[in-house]
């Protein structure tokens, strides 16, 4: 059993939690995720690990409800369990291993979209601990949504917040801000990395395609396993077929096929509807009646 | 008495009923049948069956005790060489391993050492008859990666020698393929699989599952960190793959991995769970293997209309005999000598057919097999909704990549001896489906046993 420390509401449907898992927070490092399962009968659901403490042996995550199991998951509090924890799963992100030296030379911008701030998060962390410092885009489709924003700002070098409907900070997506920093304010980077939901990072990667600016995603493909056994994650990137869960979740986001990747994340829509609206209804809700959608 | 020339009938499921549900397809034996079965065997001096199993079971020994009745005494031999006999009473290629040979066959049907073994395992089960925990340990501990038949058995036969053993697995239920795999109707979780892994711990072994060696700790980790002498590699061959062919991407096409293991391991043929699994209308399973039989019939019990679809003729079909025959009897339908070129694919990325063309044998291949050619515009199209490609599995890296000096050769298995498992670095041995590729529950069992031998003489040689 994987112990629940923390667990607390960051905006509306969005969580954190600092969880139990000795060994992912001795070994894991950016980029990396891992699965949590809260039950015998839960799903296996990927998470990207947001933060870890490796003498205290916990790991943070953060999570949107999206479906019937984050619905549920929401719901465990502090001194609750995981019946299990795996990880850490995927490659750590690239810069972890480049020379100091040259990583210093680098200009990094880093665009984070939703809960994608979560994600980004510890990359901007390792960033400012290893000395330097990046630029960091946030976008939240409105004030209330935004998360992690001290946090970010405490290892940010700089941080340009916008919101879809001017909320907070600037009005606008993140596309525009980019745009902003490299066409207005002479802004430039050598390397992007945008994590967010996967419309977003689609648009961010044709933007920066015509800027001329490296960039790579972190994709969230459907998984089940997370260690290569199913190829439920499979991902078209340049002409090759890749497994998410083994050789990314990163990406050169200007290979990606994410029309295709989009397509996929909707495969089990209809039954996880139907998983959702059982949760809501309990008991008054069988299905069939075929009047609510829930069997579509 | 019935025919001494043929084996005494097992009681099935009926195929109509058993279509529709996920409950176990083969009775086995009652213990008045067992004992008319073991009466056959006639207890040769150079018994043959021996030879064809590939961890020695002293078969003519644990018969004879079955036809007097000492079911317990039965049990015991049988133990001296195999960990898991419920699983291979069930699953073993018996009419290719211990059956094959079997002196009896030479006229009529061979005894039916499977069933018999399976038998003694479930009664010793049914009687809270289990092994016992070894005395004293050596102090010395073995690392043992994977859960399945080949890490099992290694880590029950070092238990036994006196080690301290822990198995670490990536997944969070033991036993591998076994658990994952092959499904509930061939091999029951809770009933028989799970009793045997507890079997396993009842020698002391301690099972560490959500650990993936590779990622949350390393070998060399293992052996410097955490004090361990010597570790053993059973983590199997789970890599899919795929055909290559256009359409491959879209919804509705997965891997024989994936859809059984939503079914087996996360149980989403059972609501009461919460991950989903697609329930097509007509599917194809591409593929003639153990797997392909065993993911065309979980999707047969979910409600679809089923084609195997194969390239090669009845002849060549690598499953089990008993599954074709199982799978036929269930209503899946066969469309031999037929591979697939395209997956058709609708506006909205699902599958909505498959194009393919018919084949013919030609000339023997490097297998002995006769190779199938295309025949030039035969090609047609098949409607479907769901696609599953079972063209077998390969090692996955996760653990050569992560490990210096461990060689893999070019088909990315694990390179490892014979006799007794040692790879090309000291103190790792390996075993199973991660050095063979692909193949059965008794060889990775076998693979198990002889590395345990090999990492006692090591240990003891230290
Ligand atoms: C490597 C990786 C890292 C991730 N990191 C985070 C994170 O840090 N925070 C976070 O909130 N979410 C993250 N996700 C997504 C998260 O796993 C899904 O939101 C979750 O599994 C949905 O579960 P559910 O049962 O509540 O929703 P469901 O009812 O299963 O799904 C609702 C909808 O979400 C989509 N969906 C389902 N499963 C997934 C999936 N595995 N990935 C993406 N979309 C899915 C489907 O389109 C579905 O229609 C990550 C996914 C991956 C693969
Ligand atoms: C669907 C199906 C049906 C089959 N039917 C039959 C049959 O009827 N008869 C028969 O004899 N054989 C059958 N087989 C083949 C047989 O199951 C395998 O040959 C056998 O299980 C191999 O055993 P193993 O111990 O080498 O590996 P596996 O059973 O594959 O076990 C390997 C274990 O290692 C774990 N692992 C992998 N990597 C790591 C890591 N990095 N860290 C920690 N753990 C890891 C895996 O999660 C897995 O649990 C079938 C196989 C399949 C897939
Ligand atoms: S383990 Fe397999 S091969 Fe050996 S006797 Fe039993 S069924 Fe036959
Ligand atoms: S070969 Fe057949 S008949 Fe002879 S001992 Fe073995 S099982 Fe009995
Ligand atoms: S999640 Fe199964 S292979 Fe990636």
């Amino acid at each position: 059993m994987y112990k629940i420390r923390k667990a607390e509401k960051l905006a509306e449907n969005i969580f954190l939690m600092d969880v139990e898992a000795p060994r992912i927070a001795k070994s894991c490092e950016p980029g990396q995720f891992l699965i949590v399962k809260m039950d015998e009968k839960g799903e296996r659901i990927p998470l990207t690990i947001c933060d870890y403490h490796r003498e205290d042996g916990t790991v943070t995550i953060v999570f949107q409800i999206v479906g019937a199991s984050t619905k549920k998951m929401a719901e465990l509090q502090a001194g609750d369990s995981f019946r299990d924890v795996i990880g850490p799963l995927g490659q750590a992100s690239e810069f972890i291993h480049e020379p100091a030296a040259e990583l210093k030379e680098k200009k990094y911008l880093f665009v984070a979209g939703g809960v994608g701030t979560a994600p980004v998060y510890p990359q901007v962390k390792w960033m400012k601990e290893n000395g330097i410092a990046v630029d960091v885009i946030v976008g939240a489709k409105t004030k209330d949504l935004l998360i992690l924003e001290d946090e970010m700002r405490a290892v940010a070098g700089n941080l340009y917040i916008t919101t879809d409907d001017g909320s907070y900070e600037r009005k606008g997506m993140v596309t525009e801000v980019i745009k902003d920093l490299v066409q207005n304010q002479g802004k430039h980077y050598d390397q992007v990395v945008a994590i967010g939901p996967m419309i977003m990072m689609k648009f961010v990667c044709l933007l920066t395609k015509e800027l001329g600016l490296p960039t790579i995603v972190s994709l969230n493909p459907i998984m089940v396993d997370g260690t290569g056994m199913c190829g439920a994650c499979r991902v078209t990137v340049g002409d090759q077929v890749k497994f998410a869960c083994v050789d990314g979740p990163e990406f050169d986001g200007h290979l990606v096929n994410f029309d295709e990747a989009m397509k996929r994340q909707t495969i089990y829509k209809t039954q996880e509807g139907r998983a959702m609206l059982k949760l809501q209804e309990g008991d008054t809700h069988h299905g069939g009646c075929g009047h609510c959608g829930g069997d579509e | 008495m019935g025919d001494v020339l043929k084996k005494v009938p097992v009681r099935e499921q009926d195929a109509k009923v058993r279509a529709t549900n996920f409950e176990e397809v083969c009775y086995g034996y009652n213990q008045e049948e067992a004992m008319e079965e073991a009466a056959r065997c006639i207890n040769c001096k150079n018994a043959k069956c021996i030879t064809g199993c590939p961890v020695a079971i002293n078969i003519p020994g644990f018969i004879h005790e079955v036809k007097e009745g000492n079911i317990e005494e039965a049990y015991k031999v049988i133990g001296k060489s195999s960990a898991l006999p419920a699983v291979c009473g069930r699953v073993c290629p018996q009419e290719s391993q211990c059956e094959g040979v079997c002196i009896r066959g030479i006229k009529g049907e061979p005894v039916s050492i499977g069933k018999l073994e399976r038998f003694v395992a479930d009664w010793a089960r049914e009687h809270g008859i289990s092994p016992e925990k070894p005395a004293s340990t050596n102090g010395k501990k073995v690392a043992v990666i994977g859960s399945g038949p080949a890490g099992l058995t290694c880590a029950g036969d070092l238990a036994k020698m006196g080690y301290e053993v822990t198995i670490f697995e990536a997944l969070h239920e033991p036993g591998g393929v076994l658990v994952y795999g092959i499904p509930e109707f061939r091999l029951p979780k809770k009933g028989v699989v799970a009793p045997e892994i507890e079997n396993v711990k009842k020698l002391g072994v301690k099972i560490e599952t959500n650990v993936v060696i590779g990622k949350s700790v390393t070998i060399d980790e293992l052996l410097n960190d955490e004090g361990f002498d010597a570790v053993f590699i059973g983590s199997g061959a789970g890599l899919p793959k795929f055909m290559g062919i256009p359409g491959e991407n879209a919804n509705g096409v997965f891997s024989a991995n994936e859809y059984l293991t939503r079914s087996n391991l996360m149980k989403a043929f059972d609501e009461n769970y919460d991950t989903p699994i697609m329930i097509g209308k007509k599917v194809a399973v591409v593929g003639g293997g153990n797997v392909a039989m065993d993911a065309a019939r979980t999707a047969l019990r979910l409600g679809a209309e089923v084609h195997i679809v194969y390239r090669r003729s009845e002849a060549e079909l690598p499953a089990r005999v008993e599954e074709v025959h199982h799978a036929k009897q269930e209503g899946i339908i066969f469309d031999l000598l037929t591979n697939p070129l395209e997956i058709l694919v609708d506006d909205n990325g699902w599958v909505r057919g498959m194009s393919c063309i018919k084949m013919e044998l030609g000339e023997p291949d490097e297998s002995g097999r006769r190779r199938p050619v295309e025949i030039k515009g035969s090609e047609f199209e098949i409607e479907l909704d769901t696609v599953i490609m079972s063209l077998g599995t390969s090692p996955n890296p996760l653990i050569s990549s992560t490990t210096k000096g461990l060689e893999t050769n070019r088909r990315k298995c694990i390179v490892a001896q014979e006799e007794n498992g040692a790879t090309t670095k000291e103190g790792v041995y390996a075993g199973g489906d991660a050095v063979t590729g692909a193949a059965t529950v008794i060889l990775a069992m076998g693979a198990g046993k002889s590395a345990a031998q090999g990492i006692d003489e090591f240990l003891n040689g230290k």
